[in-house]
């Protein structure tokens, strides 16, 4: 074992005793990305040869040990701004951009003592994905299989927590943006509850829908980098403004008497066996550590898939408006304005963003809005009002993550419905604004990665915090390495 | 309903995206499955049922009328594919 | 031919007024009129990728200020939407506004032609943001986003507008509202206050609405007078030629004294309006509402009647006095101080040599720098027949060259009017000797000849004699010769 290999709080706990220092930390992960970076494509951008590898704030690296995440490297995916360095969303369109400005969850864990790596993880363009196959830097390899996809879109940052390139890493979740890739690549990954984190620096996809979150090793390092970027923010108007609880403490309590909720609709659709099965035994597993199991209904599931692709396509023709080449970006010259515009979003963004910036577009469009739009928005409110009306009688729900394992590289590109319907089981989450985990509970016979998924009340993450770890203290799923 | 492919002429034209031939029959004949796949929801009883625009119910967000320092020039114009003094340029534009 | 078809022209106006907010509405950006290009804007107003915005109190509770002195219903909950359209001076390609849930609707405002009071629908009031400034050269266009992002409020009426001179009486009365309220500079000059007109002609027998356009480009009230009655006219030739009357946007050339169709080539509006997710919706609650409605202060209208009633002022004079505040405060100070009741003296002055004062120095009357007391002793003086009227006028401009007191003036000029009659006798004998031909007129009974004699009169003293008393002297000695 490296010292990349460590979770952040083994580490944290070796600094602070004095048995290493921050340099090596960080030496130990450029060795690991210049060993497999070039099989695994976790980041872009990246000068593997450089020893060590450079990060934003490296000036900052010290001996002491005083604040939550000192000398803790993270990784951060390509959308969210890191001033002066490079965010460009894996998109030809944000060519060269540099963020004048800092999103406020990198202040925070500059903040924090972390050391950000300065190449981000590769991911979907603008997030638009489920495999990280739409970047414009090609995709990510899963460590586990190299065949496979590594998931998305935060696929880089799953990879790269997976590959040990990282020690811990910043993914942001519109549909199950990360936790799908974390349960892909067998790490830990939330999605915080919308307005937990601040999204100020976030590169909108769907702004009512999209939330950064961690990926780590385990879930105690999940817990700890939520707890450095979680808040409100004077900035994000959709933060809330509450104390926000100690992830860490939580952590500590176990899970006798609390009652998990199984809902039945997420065991039926289009779910591999094998995946059932292992999902099945974690849930076995639970019990025994004296949860209460309760088999539950939330009916509207089976329209999360559409009436997510009709809202997150609206909220997404809308944001990525911006991108015409006037202030920043890629711009192609034409005889006039409109022809400029056309021709520089025609050259600048990839087939999926084309694909859903059409289909958002026409969903708000005259004469469509009431039937599209208007009709997912309240279909959205149901799923809502299942969620709400289930946690009243449980804690929190268990489902499988993803319906499959990961699938192979090019399997789903041009078949675009196919890879929507990846998202089925995290998709919920988002549109009800509530948090949700993943875990890794076991692997198939192919050894891939299979993911459990906790999802909670709003702004309850201690409970998922609490029965996963739980969970991890009793398995070793999360102790295993990719065969790299 | 127009047919698809003229729609999608309108809504391309409206997004401002460049498409060749090639990718108008290629994304016609996705987004006809895609609009397939979501008309299910059109089996959902939505009778009575309020939209919902936000994910979590926060009101009242406001803040004081307080002036920050703003951006300095070189800052601001950082990013331009074209500026000239302290202005974006583009092409002229006819109103 | 239609040639006998009598219409009426059918009028909705579209005004934007910016919120004299020290911030942006949705960032901390200032909103300085006039600062360097590019030098108020950061990345919430430059809509760079990543960022949010926040909404400015301040910016709500002036929406909402302007919405209940308008009579308005005021939202209970109101919401933001996004509205969306491509161009230069809009850097998210879309603009925060208002659609479902405006601030403010279904309001009126009274407007007074000739004593009539008409009452104006508004249909709605909302918030949104301002856009960037283009300036064209040859080849180039040249952005500047200070602009971006400054507090405007929408304020739409129903078409119940009939005339241009409606038009502009809304305009005078709308803007006279706002600057009572201290939310706006309303100057269009500086592009505070920006109207856009929608007319349309329908035959009158019908209430049936016909083909409208749209005007813009209109920097004036006069302008929108004139490119309303402008386009009523043109309006009026193709339907009595029968030809079709476009749909479209039209610009205002203030040179040519003339509408134009665009240049460019207009797409079906399609705006796909949807709620801005990035700024939860606001609950109004009636304790803001009455906090708003405690700081309305006395409005044009009541306070015009309560010159007429306080002051004994007509109609006319008191309206002149109180459509703008600042004006209204500085006529009030000064008609209270006057210690006469009869207070139309004071009025005369401040609509008359006060006002031609002000317009001469380009000023507006409330920047003249006559306090109640001096303006109070300079009417004095004529009153007490010390100076003349027409050398008062002169002291009232050194009054405000210098800051000097009329009496000082008077003094120093050597001013005090001669009342004195044997100090005038001289001359008054002097202008008959030299006119025979006018006493001869005015013997024969051309009785206004004698105007004449007292401006000799006049002359010979500098003006300084009182010319009452001269009249009254000469007419005696022709009398009595």
């Amino acid at each position: 074992m490296e010292l990349c290999d460590l979770t952040a709080h083994h580490l944290l706990s070796l600094l602070k005793t004095k048995e290493i220092n921050a340099q090596q930390i960080l030496d130990s992960i450029s060795q690991r990305i210049k060993k497999v970076e070039n099989q695994i494509k976790a980041f872009v951008r990246l000068d593997s040869n450089r020893f060590p590898v450079e990060t934003i704030n490296q000036h900052t690296i010290t001996t002491s040990c005083e604040k939550i995440l000192d000398g803790i490297p993270v990784a951060i995916k390509d959308n969210i701004c890191t001033e002066n360095f490079l965010t460009e969303c894996c998109s030809q369109i944000l060519q060269g951009f540099r963020p004048p400005y800092d999103a406020t969850v990198i202040t925070k864990l500059k903040e924090a003592g972390a050391i950000i790596l300065a190449a981000k993880t590769n991911m979907d363009e603008f997030a638009f994905g489920s495999s990280t196959e739409n970047s414009c830097f090609g995709p990510t390899r899963n460590p586990w299989d190299k065949t496979k996809v590594a998931g998305g879109s935060s696929g880089g940052s799953a990879a790269a927590v997976s590959a040990s390139e990282t020690i811990l890493a910043i993914g942001s979740d519109t549909g199950g943006s990360i936790r799908q890739p974390a349960c892909f690549c067998g790490v830990v990954g939330m999605k915080p509850t919308y307005g937990r984190v601040s999204r100020y620096g976030l590169i909108a996809f769907a702004s009512s829908l999209d939330q950064i979150g961690p990926l780590a090793k385990d879930v105690h390092d999940c817990a700890l980098l939520l707890q450095v970027i979680a808040g409100y923010d004077p900035k994000d108007s959709t933060t809330i403004n509450i104390e926000v609880p100690n992830y860490i403490a939580a952590l500590e309590k176990d899970i006798k008497g609390i009652t998990i909720g199984i809902p039945k609709e997420y065991f039926v659709e289009g779910i591999d066996e094998e995946v059932k099965t292992i999902v099945y035994e974690a849930i076995e597993e639970l019990k025994k550590l004296g949860a209460t199991i309760k088999n539950v209904e939330l009916k509207h599931t089976h329209y999360a898939v559409p009436v997510y692709y009709i809202i997150a396509t609206a909220e997404a023709s809308s944001n990525l408006a911006r991108f015409d080449g006037v202030r920043y970006g890629l711009r192609l010259e034409s005889e006039n304005l409109i022809s400029m515009y056309s021709k520089t979003r025609g050259r600048g963004f990839g087939a999926e963003v084309k694909r859903r910036i059409l289909l958002g577009t026409f969903v708000l469009s005259h004469g469509y809005y009431d039937a599209y739009y208007l009709r997912a928005q309240k279909v959205r409110t149901l799923i809502k009002k299942d969620f709400e009306d289930v946690f009243k009688y449980v804690d929190c729900l268990v489902t499988p993550t993803s319906p499959t394992t990961a699938f192979a590289i090019g399997e789903k590109v041009n078949n675009p419905l196919q890879m929507y319907l990846s998202d089925i089981f995290t998709i919920s989450a988002n549109l009800a604004g509530v948090p949700a985990i993943s875990l890794c509970c076991g692997f198939t016979k192919n050894k891939l990665p299979v993911g459990l998924q906790i999802i909670g009340k709003a702004f309850d993450e201690e409970m998922l915090f609490r029965v996963a770890h739980a969970y991890q203290m009793h398995t070793q799923w999360h102790k295993q390495k990719p065969p790299l | 309903m127009k047919p698809l492919s003229q729609t999608l002429q309108y809504v391309a034209k409206l997004s401002r995206l460049d498409l060749n031939e090639n990718e108008l029959q290629n994304l016609s004949q996705q987004l006809q499955t895609i609009l397939d796949f979501i008309d299910q929801l059109k089996k959902v009883d939505i009778a009575n049922v309020t939209p919902t625009s936000y994910a979590v119910d926060i009101t009242n967000v406001l803040r004081e009328d307080l002036p920050i320092t703003s951006f300095p020039l070189e800052k601001s114009l950082a990013n331009a594919p074209r500026k000239k003094d302290s202005f974006f340029v583009v092409r002229k534009v006819i109103d | 031919m239609n040639i006998n078809i009598q219409y009426e022209p059918v009028i909705g106006l579209e005004v934007h007024v910016q919120l004299k907010t020290q911030t942006k509405i949705f960032c901390g950006c200032r909103t300085d009129f006039g600062a360097p290009a590019n030098s108020q804007i950061c990345p919430v107003c430059l809509g760079l990728p990543g960022v949010l915005p926040v909404l400015n109190k301040i910016a709500l509770k002036y929406a909402i200020k302007v919405g209940l002195a308008l009579n308005c219903s005021i939202g209970e909950l109101i919401r933001f939407d996004r509205k969306h359209y491509y161009y230069p001076d809009l850097p998210k390609n879309f603009q925060i506004s208002q659609y479902e849930l405006p601030v403010a609707k279904n309001g009126y405002l009274e407007i007074s032609g000739n004593g009539n009071v008409k009452k104006i629908g508004i249909r709605r009031a909302h918030l949104e943001e301002d856009a960037g400034k283009l300036i064209h050269t040859n080849e180039l266009t040249f952005i500047d986003y200070n602009r971006t992002g400054i507090p405007l409020l929408e304020i739409v009426t129903e078409p119940d507008i009939f005339s241009p001179e409606e038009a502009y009486e809304y305009l005078t009365t709308l803007k006279g509202i706002i600057s009572y309220l201290d939310v706006s500079d309303c100057d269009m000059e500086k592009g505070s206050l920006r109207c856009d007109a929608n007319i349309s002609l329908r035959p009158k027998w019908t209430k049936q609405l016909g083909v409208k356009t749209e005007i813009k480009n209109l920097n004036s009230f006069k302008a929108v007078r004139d490119a309303l009655t402008f386009e009523i006219k043109r309006q009026k030739e193709l339907l009595e030629a029968e030809e079709t009357i476009e749909q479209e946007t039209r610009l205002w050339d203030e040179k040519k004294q003339r509408t134009f169709a665009m240049r460019s080539k207009e797409e079906a509006k399609d705006y796909r309006y949807f709620p801005e997710p990035d700024i939860p919706p606001v609950i109004i609650t009636n304790q803001l509402l009455d906090e708003i409605r405690a700081s309305i202060p006395e409005l044009p209208k009541a306070r015009m009647e309560r010159f007429m009633r306080e002051f004994n002022l007509n109609y006319a004079d008191a309206r002149q006095l109180t459509l703008e505040k600042n004006i209204a405060d500085y006529a009030e100070e000064r008609l209270k101080a006057y210690p006469k009741k009869d207070k139309k003296t004071v009025a005369n002055w401040l609509i008359g040599p006060l006002t031609q004062e002000a317009n001469q120095r380009g000023k507006n009357l409330s920047e003249i720098p006559v306090s109640a007391d001096a303006l109070c002793e300079l009417i004095d003086l004529v009153e007490n027949a010390k100076i003349s009227n027409l050398a008062a006028k002169s002291v009232l401009t050194e009054m405000i060259d210098t800051g000097k007191n009329a009496l000082t003036i008077v003094k120093e000029k050597n001013l005090i009017q001669i009342s004195d009659e044997s100090t005038l006798t001289k001359e008054v004998e002097q202008v008959l000797q030299e006119n025979p031909q006018i006493i001869l007129e005015y013997k024969k009974g051309k009785t206004n000849s004698i105007m004449f004699l007292v401006g000799q009169v006049m002359k010979k003293t500098n003006g300084k004699a009182n010319p009452k008393l001269v009249q009254d002297m000469l007419r005696r000695r022709l009398e009595n010769a």
